[in-house]
């Protein structure tokens, strides 16, 4: 990411110092050449319809060459590959807490593999914040209500800021940490120790704890639409509508659950508002889509989901070994 | 009345006329009105200042240790505050809009005179209240407001704040009302359309967007206040709100606001520019229609400073595309003024000084725009130093140095004396040195990553470098804007008479005296002429162009 952002931030520098270099040098040339001198008369001219055309059009084409490219390196920035290794980001005034799928809990701190994906799903609890690591050129700002996602790809070993880049109160710059980044062997060896279990494992706990499985059973009987297979993936609505069922469609179906009813099911589930803390959320999150990542680890379960997702059986496990 | 140093017989004029603090709250007449806009906008400029300077004093170590962290953000918010809505936004249209636009199209006065008072009372009461508000505790929600911070979080006067913006914003309606019905109603005979001085096609456009935008922000502002005092779910998730719904309000009047800044300083440049190069602007049509598709774009733009806010991608991308559109005019301009040097026999008093800054700076300002406009690149810098280098060049290093450069240009028409050159050209330079120092140094801070609104950098300390050259250019730049306001007074009293046009200017606001009359004209001109006309003008009084030296 950081090069692709410095090329065209390199290419912009030519681009802008070439402009500037025209009108500075034109201005100076101008005021020095023409400056007043006694009996010479300044020459009437009223414009140039060709010049003014001239001026309008290329730059406008050369503003496209760099929208474009803009676009571009956006959208790739925007984008998460599969597969990444995702980490849950609860930001509040003034501490950055961060979850591992894998369990590891960190304060102010993130510790990453080397070459891998990463993808960040961030939330607030209180005002908007904003994760920025200048080092991989990424920022996201972090609002509470709903989620936002990130990724980055670390290259190089090493520990970098993490900032957040948008104001929120009396300790907004001491809301900084650092994001390390170790090589694949040490990661694994920081991963081993500390861990309560997978993410997915405590949301399935929370799960059962709160009840959810008496509805959303793993067969058609439940009075609640079957959670097996469904991340990631088109789900139609009562009205009509077709959604994709990502992290922020999970999070409202628990805290506002009839705001986005299934085809077919009646809106009888209680709000869980102020009943799951962000964390419980996350790790409810996570074990939703642990029912649906077996899918796409082998071919072989890929096409019978119903008996895929023997509970604790992580995805987000299954691609880490990857 | 002992007048040692004024002419023999001091003609009757607008200064002149009638005597009493009574003679002035109580005036209608433009220019009293703008001399009242001059005085409470210089009070707010050197708050503002005074803000900004114990920032950089404060930046100029990595650790917090000057000011508390919360007096710190009470610092740059009033600092945004106090200089946006309180200085820049009112500067040019209410002193030198108000003091020119009649003149320059042959008018009495504004279509409504009375309402012109009034906006200034309005902009005198948010303005107690503002400084109520900073005297009573202040305010630390960042100029932006940015909810549910400021609606749910903040414990500081952010009701008082809001309602001072809100006052202030009718401010701004009532003069924008005036000039468009001014503007079309009140031209001399002749005065058409295209013989209007750019000046007035500029604060035409300003007008328009003042009108139209100024009230999404007097909204916003009163849905603020209503979450806070009253918890209506508007915009704090937690009562069932959206966030972005507030910066997308917010925008969608604070980036025109950038335009109600500059456009006016654009209309001063133009004059500038023609009256010492001695010609014609270049293309003046290409500029004058610039200045209205730069207010008609402008509206269509605000998103982009939303990139990393969590809008979707393709709102981004239209965005983007859409902050390009906006960029084509203001180069066009740049070109327009560039090539009216072209064969010009240019001159070099400090107002053309301010106008060749204003050319350099808003370009700088206005190319760095494009790196923010670029979608990849946006969301490393935004919220960096790099936003807030860029902005202040196009605010400060534009709107500002126009301003100054129309204060030089005019001062001898508003007050009949002229200013000490040899001290102004001095000024203008300081401003220019101190003010590249200043913030050319935040656009490397910016691209290497330190966060805007930080008080405490002893995370980081490899900043501080460039902190320091920051704040050393900040202390030349204070006193680069000292110096004028201390020749302009000290003028006020001992600097030399100046005549009806000490510039040799084309214009109707030169054709009458120094300084004008009450109603400005004896009789209505009557325009023959092209704007700029300076062929003819010279052709008459050759070799008459400086007088001043």
């Amino acid at each position: 990411m950081a090069g692709n952002v410095d090329a065209l931030y390199i290419f912009l520098l030519i681009v802008t110092g070439m402009m500037t270099l025209l009108v500075f040098t034109a201005v100076i040339y101008f005021a020095a050449r023409y400056r007043h001198r006694r009996g010479v008369p300044a020459e009437q001219i009223d414009g140039s319809t060709h010049l003014e055309i001239t001026w309008t059009v290329i730059p406008f084409f050369v503003f496209m060459v760099i929208f474009l490219w803009g676009a571009v390196v956006y959208f790739k920035g925007r984008t998460p590959p599969r597969d990444s290794t995702e980490v849950y980001v609860v930001a509040k005034q003034w501490m950055w807490k961060l979850e591992h799928a894998e369990g590891q809990r960190e304060i102010n701190e993130l510790h990453v593999p080397m070459g891998r994906d990463v993808k960040l799903i961030m939330t607030s609890q209180d005002v908007i914040h904003s994760f920025f690591v200048p080092a991989f050129r990424m920022k996201q700002d972090v609002l509470p209500g709903r989620y936002t996602i990130a990724w980055f790809h670390a290259t190089k070993p090493g520990t970098y800021h993490l900032f957040c880049a948008e104001y929120c109160g009396t300790q907004h710059s001491g809301m900084v940490g650092d994001i390390v980044v170790m090589e694949p062997a040490q990661y694994e060896a920081w991963m081993s120790g500390g861990s309560t279990g997978p993410l997915s494992a405590s949301g399935e706990k929370i799960f059962a704890e709160l009840g959810c499985a008496t509805c959303h059973r793993s067969d058609t009987q439940g009075r609640g639409p079957n959670l097996v297979g469904v991340f990631g993936k088109p789900v139609q609505l009562e009205d009509g509508r077709i959604i994709n069922a990502d992290e922020n469609y999970v999070r409202e179906s628990i805290l506002d659950p009839g705001a986005k009813v299934v085809k077919g099911f009646k809106p009888v589930m209680p709000t869980f508002q102020g009943l799951v803390s962000e964390e419980q959320l996350n790790a409810l999150i996570a074990y939703v889509k642990s029912l649906s990542n077996a899918g796409p680890a082998g071919p072989k379960t890929a096409t019978a989901p119903e008996r895929a997702p023997a509970p604790g059986n992580t995805g987000t496990k299954g691609t880490q070994v990857e | 009345m002992s007048t040692a140093i004024a002419q023999p017989v001091e003609r009757e004029n607008y200064l002149n006329t009638q005597y009493g603090v009574g003679s002035w709250l109580l005036t209608t007449d433009h220019k009293r009105i703008a001399l009242l806009y001059l005085a409470s906008i210089t009070f707010f400029f050197f708050i503002g200042g005074f803000f900004a300077l114990l920032i950089r004093l404060e930046l100029l170590t990595p650790a917090g240790d000057l000011v508390q962290a919360d007096t710190y953000n009470k610092l740059f918010t009033m600092h945004g505050q106090v200089m946006v809505f309180f200085f820049l936004i009112p500067s040019i249209p209410a002193v030198l809009g108000n003091f020119l636009v009649p003149m320059m199209i042959g008018a009495k006065d504004l279509a409504f005179p009375r309402i012109n008072l009034l906006s200034w009372y309005l902009y005198i009461i948010a303005g107690i209240l503002m400084l109520h508000c900073i005297l009573t505790g202040g305010v630390d929600t960042g100029w932006t407001f940015y909810t549910p911070f400021s609606t749910e979080y903040s414990n500081t006067k952010v009701i008082e704040a809001g309602l001072a913006i809100f006052i202030s914003g009718f401010s701004s309606i009532l003069t924008g009302l005036n000039f468009i019905v001014t503007i079309h109603r009140m031209r001399a005979p002749g005065m058409t359309w295209t013989r209007l001085p750019l000046f007035i096609w500029a604060h035409y456009a300003t007008s328009i967007i003042q009108i139209l935008g100024t009230p999404v922000i007097a909204i916003t502002l009163v849905l603020v206040v209503a979450e806070r005092a009253l918890h209506l779910g508007i915009f704090d998730p937690k009562l069932g709100g959206d966030p972005l719904l507030f910066q997308h309000l917010f925008w969608f009047y604070s980036h025109p606001a950038v335009y109600i800044m500059i456009l006016p300083s654009m209309g001063v440049v133009s004059e500038v520019i023609a009256c010492f190069s001695r010609k014609r602007i270049f293309g003046y049509s290409f500029v004058a229609l610039s200045s209205i598709a730069i207010a008609v774009f402008g509206f269509l733009v605000w998103a982009h400073h939303m990139f990393v806010a969590g809008i979707s991608v393709y709102a981004a991308l239209i965005f983007s595309l859409l902050s390009y559109s906006v960029a084509v005019p203001s180069a066009v301009k740049v070109f327009n003024w560039t090539a009216t040097l072209y064969k010009g026999s240019i001159h070099y008093e400090a107002p053309m000084l301010y106008a060749f800054g204003f050319l350099g700076l808003f370009t700088i300002g206005g190319l760095t725009g494009l790196f923010l406009a670029a979608l990849g690149i946006d969301v490393h810098v935004t919220d960096t130093y790099f936003v807030v280098a860029h902005f202040h060049y196009i605010m400060v290093g534009g709107a500002l140095m126009g301003y100054l450069g129309g204060m030089h240009f005019w001062w001898p028409k508003i007050t009949g004396k002229l200013y000490p050159e040899g001290w102004a050209r001095l000024a203008a330079l300081i401003v220019f040195v101190g003010f590249n120092l200043t913030f050319f140094p935040q656009f490397i801070l910016g691209y290497l990553g330190m966060p805007r609104r930080y008080f405490d950098y002893s995370h980081m300390p490899e900043f501080q470098v460039l902190n320091v050259l920051s704040t050393a250019g900040a202390t030349i730049l204070g006193i680069g804007y000292l110096l004028p306001m201390i020749y302009f007074l000290w003028s006020m009293r001992y600097g030399k008479p100046a005549p009806d046009n000490p510039w040799n200017a084309a214009g109707l606001e030169w054709q009458t005296q120094s300084p004008p009359k009450t109603f400005n004209f004896d009789e209505e001109p009557v325009v023959t002429w092209e704007a700029y006309n300076y062929d003819e003008i010279d052709k008459a009084h050759p070799e008459e162009v400086h007088v001043v030296g």
